[in-house]
């Protein structure tokens, strides 16, 4: 029981925060939507990748982008509450340490899926004849919610296990560079991954954004490279593992 | 265990320590300490900066495993229970630990979920709290709006929602004015009495320690070198120090007053241990020889402490680093 409303006091917290933090919500928004409609439009107005328009093409790519993004940050930004005393304050409670783990993960989940589906507004909207080729529904829509949630558990977790092992923000440009840039960039979300060099293929098959980037694509568009439910059982396996690892992460957490 | 057991139970101690010892690397952080403090009292740790009464109180509050030896707090083994120890302690930190983006009253409301409890006895017990620390009409204001002071008030508040039987609290006026640290003391005399808890806090302030403390442990280099009441350790002393710059001191003449207590001299330096100085001083003067200057101390715990370790206890040495942190959290955003 006080586990339980341990987790949902985390919970609140972060929604509360999340409430409140309108400028990184709307930088969160925005930058996907330029990424969409300024480099997918000025690339796009002569190619077109697997017989569809490639704003269209990328708009799943961005949705996972933004989900990979957010769900990271998120996780590494208790960095900050070590900064401060509020993560001792969280930890001296009688609240055992995976349940801290858990509430923060479905803060992260929150708050990354409420910006996903911001974005799927605005896909619905642009659907509107405004991107050729995207035909998003409300259905579809659903479906890729479905998609990001389990993706996102997975990028939270990991991006808590990165923070809960750093003692400062340091750390933070090199996460940035070496590891959400990469998977970003070797998830398929801006082309297709057979356009990349041949020593990068296993990287790609490793990265559990590249499942994402195709199972969206295809609740979203219709074209898959691997089907849907081994998109969708490898974005699992990697969500499982990352909350395995998180778990213990947190419990070996020092203060 | 209830107040009313207390008379036959009054065996067991608040918090009975053990042989703790913390040690990070080569470094020693605590060592061996051993340690009896009752129910009720305000107990204080003073010490300067790095003396190791953080270390000890993140052990004492199960967020750190010690090196070896243990403790017991309301009975319950830090090692091997520390969820027990949990429930039944609050803790102020040294830093400050409320959420800038949130406001006092959810802050408080946060801290109550934490600790399980369940919606109407938290609302009744949150809004007796924000009457104690006097908040009441600022309680829907972002705590980033709140001044050291009332920030440090919230968290004091906040250690006692749940209603703890031990409050724990790390240098509470660290880097508050001197007038908002005052107000803390209040708050902390005030607490006491209405809540009737057990207080351990630590501090580098000889004035703090001595106003609120029952007993005191002197604790440098994270061993304890005196403990006691703070009349007693100044008593230790044995009086006020009065300290000349002299020539031609009269060195057999001073032996023979009765009142003083020790001398020292050092080259054209002369120190004294006198009783009652404020009255003696004028009889000393007459026969002590060429004076070219006088300066008298009462006896506090600033000598008490420069006897026991050799060194003063540097008051600025850690100041303003917890409002420091506020400052460098703010700008995050
Ligand atoms: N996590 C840590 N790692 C290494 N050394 C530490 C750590 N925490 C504290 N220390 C060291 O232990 C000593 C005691 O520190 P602390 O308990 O914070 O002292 P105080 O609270 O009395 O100022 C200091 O020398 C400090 O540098
Ligand atoms: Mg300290």
């Amino acid at each position: 029981m006080i586990e339980l409303m341990g987790i949902y006091a985390l919970w609140y917290r972060e929604f509360k925060v999340f409430l409140r933090e309108r400028s990184r919500v709307v930088a969160s928004i925005i930058n996907p939507v330029l990424w969409l409609l300024i480099f997918g439009g000025g690339l796009g107005a002569n190619v077109a990748i697997k017989g569809v328009n490639y704003q269209a093409f990328i708009y799943p790519g961005i949705l996972a982008q933004a989900v990979l993004f957010s769900s990271v940050f998120f996780g590494v930004y208790i960095v900050w509450d070590k900064k401060i005393d509020f993560l001792k304050e969280v930890l001296i409670a009688p609240v055992s340490r995976t349940s801290i783990f858990i509430g923060k993960v479905i803060g992260g989940t929150t708050d990354s899926l409420l910006q996903a589906s911001i974005l799927l507004l605005i896909g619905l909207l642009l659907s509107q004849g405004f991107i050729p080729g995207l035909h998003l529904t409300i259905y579809s829509s659903l479906l890729a919610l479905a998609v990001l949630f389990i993706t996102t558990i997975g990028f939270v977790s990991l991006g808590l296990i990165l923070g809960s092992q750093m003692e400062s923000m340091e750390g933070f440009q090199m996460i940035i560079s070496f590891l959400v840039f990469p998977l970003f960039f070797l998830s398929g979300a801006l082309f297709p991954i057979d356009n990349l060099p041949s020593w990068l293929t296993p990287f790609t098959f490793l990265n559990p954004l590249t499942y994402t980037v195709d199972a969206l694509r295809n609740v979203i568009l219709g074209i898959s490279q691997f089907g849907l439910l081994y998109d969708i059982g490898m974005i699992s396996v990697f969500s499982f593992i990352a909350i395995l690892i998180g778990t213990y992460a947190f419990e070996k957490m020092k203060v | 265990m209830r107040q009313s057991h207390l008379a036959v139970l009054n065996f067991m101690p608040a918090i009975e320590i053990t042989n703790l010892r913390k040690q990070y690397n080569g470094l020693v952080a605590v060592d061996s300490l051993n340690l009896k403090i009752n129910e009720g009292e305000i107990f204080g740790l003073l010490g300067p900066n790095g003396a190791g009464k953080t270390t000890t109180l993140m052990m004492l509050t199960t967020l750190i495993k010690p090196t070896s030896g243990t403790a017991a707090i309301n009975g319950f083994d830090i090692v091997k229970n520390p969820s027990e120890v949990r429930k039944s302690i609050g803790m102020v930190f040294q830093d400050p630990s409320s959420d800038e983006i949130l406001t006092g009253y959810e802050n408080l409301k946060l801290h109550g979920m934490l600790y399980g409890m369940d919606g109407k006895l938290r609302e009744k017990r949150i809004e007796e709290i924000l009457k104690l620390v006097n908040l009441e009409d600022r309680k829907n204001d972002f705590v980033k709006k709140y001044s050291g002071g009332m920030r440090r008030r919230l968290e004091l508040g906040r250690g006692l929602i749940h209603h703890p039987k031990i409050l724990f609290l790390d240098e509470p006026t660290l880097g508050l004015d001197p007038q908002a640290r005052e107000n803390i003391w209040q708050y902390v005399e005030k607490l006491t009495k209405e809540e009737k808890i057990t207080i351990i806090i630590t501090t580098h302030y000889m004035e703090e320690a001595e106003k609120l403390c029952d007993r005191l442990a002197i604790i440098d280099k994270g061993k304890i070198v005196a403990l006691g009441s703070p009349k007693e350790l100044k008593e230790v002393i044995g009086g006020d120090i009065v300290t000349l710059k002299i020539r031609n001191p009269n060195i057999n003449g001073l032996e023979n007053l009765n009142f003083i207590k020790k001398i020292e001299i050092k080259g054209d330096i002369l120190s004294l241990v006198v009783m009652n100085a404020n009255i003696n001083l004028p009889r000393i003067l007459k026969i002590a020889g060429e004076v070219e200057s006088v300066e008298v101390k009462s006896g506090t715990l600033e000598e008490v402490f420069l006897k026991y370790t050799g060194r003063e206890i540097k008051e600025n040495a850690s100041g303003g680093r917890w409002s420091e942190k506020v400052i460098q959290y703010k700008s995050k955003k």
